[in-house]
């Protein structure tokens, strides 16, 4: 989307669009986190707005981060000219749902809470938490691309 | 009202936006990251990078705070220890994740991308979520 540099060993990949996207999570998290005083954790947040858990910032801070996220994919889709994904039969994102649903409860936190607000403080547990949730990605996807399993079409 | 609201409703936009600048609501992008084994797309390092870079110098303006600017106190995680149900829940969410390539953020950003298999994953999700609260009771 931006470019810039490539990397010509990856020539599919986009590390300046990557870059500058990392640039704005981290700083929507650091302005949660100097303004609110609070983490940017999305897994968090979704379950505080929709009164799954009972702490945490108010219900309507939670949602007014959760439709935030829709809101500023909307303005890059719209200045790009359209983003046109594709995405995973229904069977395999209810069940990807499920799991992600649960595995966030229980491990505390996600990609954004774990992976960006807690491993940039050195948190331990964030830490493990990523490098776990990584690991069971890599394997997922391994294991699915062993078996002959085509998720996106 | 506004002062409290305004926060979060533009970290959220500035949030969503980078995720969909970055690829994170694209799961071929995200499940290409993933697939190190096979035809790596390393874009999601430089995403994870980017966003580490700038949160880590955040939290080192956080220790000369007294308080947050729109705040009374900072309210953040202190636990440090290491349980099973961290590292197996992270494993759960890994498979989920690795699964679709939609983790929690993109699949609600991805509501007004792709509006039909973003729902159907969050409410999913959702479901996970509940689930677990139905079994552990409240929390």
């Amino acid at each position: 989307m931006i470019s810039g540099f490539t990397l010509s060993a990856f020539p599919d990949a986009a590390p300046m669009s990557g870059l500058f996207g990392g640039i704005l999570i981290g700083l929507a998290a650091a302005l949660m986190l100097l303004g609110a005083g609070r983490i940017a954790g999305v897994s968090g947040i979704a379950a505080r707005a929709t009164g799954i858990s009972d702490s945490g910032m108010s219900t309507s801070s939670a949602w007014m981060f959760l439709i935030g996220l829709p809101v500023g994919a909307a303005i890059v889709a719209i200045a790009s000219g359209g983003l046109k994904p594709s995405f995973a039969s229904p069977v395999y994102l209810i069940v990807a749902g499920l799991l992600v649903g649960v595995g966030t409860r229980l491990g505390s936190g996600c990609t954004s809470g774990h992976g960006v607000c807690g491993v940039s403080r050195l948190s331990q547990r964030s830490i493990v938490a990523t490098l776990t949730f990584m690991a069971a990605g890599i394997a997922t996807v391994a294991f699915m691309n062993a078996a002959g399993l085509e998720v996106l079409p | 009202m506004m002062r409290r609201l305004l926060p979060p409703l533009v970290s959220g936009s500035l949030f969503g936006a980078g995720l969909a600048l970055g690829g994170m609501t694209d799961p071929a992008r995200v499940r290409g990251f993933l697939d190190i084994f096979g035809d790596w797309d390393p874009t999601l390092a430089f995403v994870m990078g980017g966003a580490v870079l700038v949160m880590a110098i955040a939290w080192r303006f956080r220790e000369h705070m007294a308080h947050p600017l729109f705040a009374e106190k900072f309210s953040l995680p202190d636990r440090s220890d290491l349980t099973g149900r961290l590292i197996g829940g992270s494993a759960l969410f890994g498979v989920g994740w690795g699964i679709a390539g939609l983790c929690p953020g993109p699949g609600i950003a991805a509501l007004v991308i792709e509006p039909a298999s973003a729902a159907i994953f969050v409410v999913s999700m959702l479901a996970g979520m509940f689930l677990v609260r139905l079994v552990e009771g409240s929390a």
